[in-house]
């Protein structure tokens, strides 16, 4: 792989209260490619997840050490303003969270508040192109100023990753996207995530490890808070190092 | 004996249905018992439904029984009495009800008289009032009448006593019957395969039904009574004169002036500042509670925000008389000597000083039904917005006010409802001139102060001054009835969206 790193976390360590959650988190994740996280439930993927776009700061009791690097920028710096690194670094969540406003207003949102359209002849450009990019121009292009909340579910999530990709991330992390989408809106959503490697870098939580395996060029494997293995995702499912990765993968553990 | 004699006929009978239930309680569940040689295990439900369901049987319909007799009983009677007392015998200025209050009176106090012992129950029942002094006797005894007792007043007291005593009897007799039935129709029905907790169960419904719709026919009963007095009140006085007359002059000698838009627009102007104080400043407290305030402050600030909601109105009335009213004097009044110098402002009591008043009562109204619909914004849409870069602020302003409007418009219409039926506040602190002006520092009226002062004093229920208490209350009633209808139809859609 010749991409170069984007990601470069080292030593990350997670409290929430006196819960250690992450323990010791060392692992660079490459631009123009799909990571996934996976591992049992409690393992701490989505705390690390959101460690990446500061998330966990709206958490009051949590805290977090140790360095994580974008582009070489410490994002835990004090200069850092953790509302710019969310317009670089999008997120998508485990449930649709369309807002209960229209369509054109949920895309529009991003672009708005950060000021990216000059006039409403290009906010429509925006919106337009985010909206083809998640694969659901053509189910919406008739009803923008519906209300998104009346989407179907998948639907809905296609609709939350336009509105995280009219923002232009660099990054984007996703929170077990599928996990309330049916088959066909998972395999839609798949292919749309696999579109998207070619300008971003997604991160994606998971629990399906079909799901990891067809979408994913890098898999982590996180167990009890630790980072167990990192490599390629071929690697990992066919010939795993750490044998607790392989009892996960074959089914004896979580 | 002359001890268990004292205690009322209905107590007794009550306490022997008890006794009876209990009985039937045992009586039944042995013989559920005895139905299967012992083992529970082969009955249809556990022993004790078998218990209850008798004990139901026995006791709930004897008792609906007794609670209706006690109720119709008296009516009849009077009704019987009343056709005795020829219409010689009602005194010039009397008329029937006080001739009847006498003739209860001097049968209650015959009864008194035996129980005393100052003459036995035979005397009593063929006394007549040519050969004794049935005042003197019964003043003996200690029971005062106003006047001497004419013959036709003793005919019918005697009948009185001779109604409810047979009436006393056949209750005894009917009720205890129905009791026993009760009793012999559950021992009857029960074997191994009868179904008494599907029965009792059934039972326990049709009660909490019953409960429910006591409280939907009170509120029926309560606009029947005020929609009968308002229909009175239009055939005494002309419906557009109320409607769209523009003068409130109400005049005991007749001949008055009652129009209610006066009394309307005052209502809704003080109404209107209420709401001006209480909705920015409760919804601002709302959002610093639910949006920014940590646990402790929190646990602190919304408990002591939420005793202001229990400050009895009253209070809030010397508040506004004694507190506010002469503060804005001393703003607004008093010309060169007052602190802005002007002297637009004659009284303490002015539209304004209810206003404010009434509108420092809402806010924890306000704030914490905010409080609650701001918190029901689901977590997800605040996370979707900070994951796109919002700010804090942003995210309130366009993510989780506007998916939390239906709520807070919805509790601002509750609030307005309040507003327009408070009555105290504006009884001391907006004045009793009924006008219609835009200067907020005068004096006005509104509905609910006019219904206060139609109905105290000396109060004819015939006449339209009176009577148009009714009709001002239910035009309140109507107004508030729509203001909170529409309020919970605005709050119930905002809820199924997100549940």
């Amino acid at each position: 792989m010749s991409n170069k790193i984007k990601i470069a976390a080292r030593n990350v360590q997670v409290y929430y209260g006196d819960n250690h959650a992450i323990k010791d988190v060392s692992v660079d994740i490459l631009d123009k490619t799909v990571t996934a996280f996976i591992g049992p439930s409690g393992c701490g993927k989505s705390t690390f997840l959101r460690c990446i776009n500061r998330m966990n700061d709206t958490i009051a009791i949590s805290s977090v050490q140790g360095d994580i690097l974008i582009d070489g920028e410490d994002i835990y710096d004090s200069n850092v303003d953790p509302v710019q690194l969310r317009a670089k670094v999008g997120m998508v969540f485990q449930k649709p969270n369309p807002f209960p406003k229209s369509i054109y207003d949920n895309v529009a949102y991003g672009p708005r508040i950060h000021g990216l359209a000059r006039n409403k002849a290009d906010l429509d450009e925006i919106v337009e192109r985010a909206l083809k990019r998640a694969a659901i121009w053509n189910e919406v292009k008739d009803r923008l100023l519906a209300p998104g909340t009346g989407l179907s579910g998948g639907q809905q999530q296609r609709l939350c990753i336009a509105r995280a990709i009219a923002t232009e991330p660099e990054v984007l992390l996703m929170d077990e996207p599928c996990s309330a989408l049916d088959p066909i809106a998972t395999a839609q959503v798949e292919e749309l995530i696999d579109e998207l490697r070619q300008d971003y870098s997604v991160v994606i939580v998971t629990h399906s490890m079909q799901q990891a395996a067809r979408v994913s060029q890098k898999t982590a494997f996180f167990h009890l808070g630790h980072l167990v293995e990192y490599g390629e995702t071929d690697k990992i499912f066919t010939s795993p190092e750490d044998p607790r990765t392989e009892s996960y993968i074959t089914g004896r553990i979580g | 004996m002359r001890n268990f004699l004292n205690v009322a006929p209905t107590t007794v009978l009550v306490l022997v249905l008890l006794a009876l239930t209990l009985v039937a309680f045992g009586m039944v569940r042995s013989r559920a018992m005895a139905s299967v040689g012992g083992d529970s295990r082969k009955l249809h439900s556990l022993p004790n439904y078998y218990g209850y369901n008798a004990a139901l049987f026995t006791a709930i319909p004897s008792l609906f029984v007794l609670v209706a007799w006690l109720l119709i009983q008296p009516v009849v009677i009077q009704n019987a009495v009343i056709e005795m007392i020829p219409q010689s015998a009602i005194a010039e200025g009397s008329s029937v009800s006080l001739v009847m209050s006498d003739v209860t009176r001097v049968a209650n106090g015959l009864d008194a008289a035996v129980q005393a012992g100052a003459i036995d129950a035979d005397r009593a029942r063929n006394l007549s009032s040519n050969d004794t002094d049935v005042r003197a006797l019964l003043a003996e005894s200690g029971v005062a009448l106003g006047s001497d007792v004419s013959p036709e007043v003793l005919a019918a007291a005697q009948r009185y006593r001779s109604m409810q005593g047979t009436g006393r009897l056949l209750m005894i007799a009917i009720v205890s019957t129905i009791a026993l039935a009760g009793l012999l129709f559950a021992f009857r029905v029960t074997t191994e395969k009868f179904r008494a907790r599907n029965m009792v169960e059934r039972f326990l419904l049709s009660m909490l039904i019953a409960a429910a719709s006591l409280a939907i026919l009170t509120t029926v009963g309560i606009v029947l009574s005020m929609l009968f007095e308002t229909i009175n009140f239009f055939k005494l006085h002309p419906w557009q004169d109320f409607f769209l007359g523009t003068t409130w002059a109400p005049n005991f000698r007749g001949d008055s002036e009652l129009s209610i838009l006066p009394l309307l627009w005052g209502t809704l102007y003080i109404s209107l500042i209420a709401l001006l104080v209480a909705v920015p400043i409760g919804l601002f407290a709302a959002i610093y509670l639910s949006e920014y305030a940590n646990g402790k402050v929190r646990a602190f600030a919304k408990p002591l925000l939420e005793i202001l909601a229990g400050i009895p109105t009253i209070v809030y009335g010397l508040f506004a008389l004694l507190t506010v009213g002469p503060f804005l004097v001393n703003l607004f009044g008093r010309g060169e000597n007052g602190i802005l110098g002007v002297d637009w402002m004659s009284g303490a009591t002015s539209v304004l000083t209810a206003g404010l008043v009434m509108g420092i009562m809402l806010i924890p109204f306000v704030s914490s039904l905010s409080d609650d619909i701001i918190n029901a914004v689901p977590q997800s849409l605040r996370d979707g917005s900070f994951g796109l870069g919002a700010t804090h602020s942003e995210t309130i302003r366009q993510v989780v006010l506007p998916a939390a409007l239906p709520g807070i418009v919805g509790a601002v219409l509750l609030a307005a409802s309040r507003a327009i039926g408070e009555t105290m506040i504006v009884v001391l602190g907006a004045g009793a001139i009924a006008r219609i002006s835009a200067n907020p520092l005068e004096a006005m009226t509104t509905i609910t102060t006019r219904i206060v002062s139609q109905l105290t004093g000396d109060t004819d229920f015939a006449s339209p001054e009176t009577l148009v208490a009714f009709a001002l209350g239910l035009t309140l009633f109507v107004l508030t009835l729509g203001l909170n209808v529409l309020a919970l139809y605005i709050v119930r859609k905002y809820r199924e969206q997100y549940e």
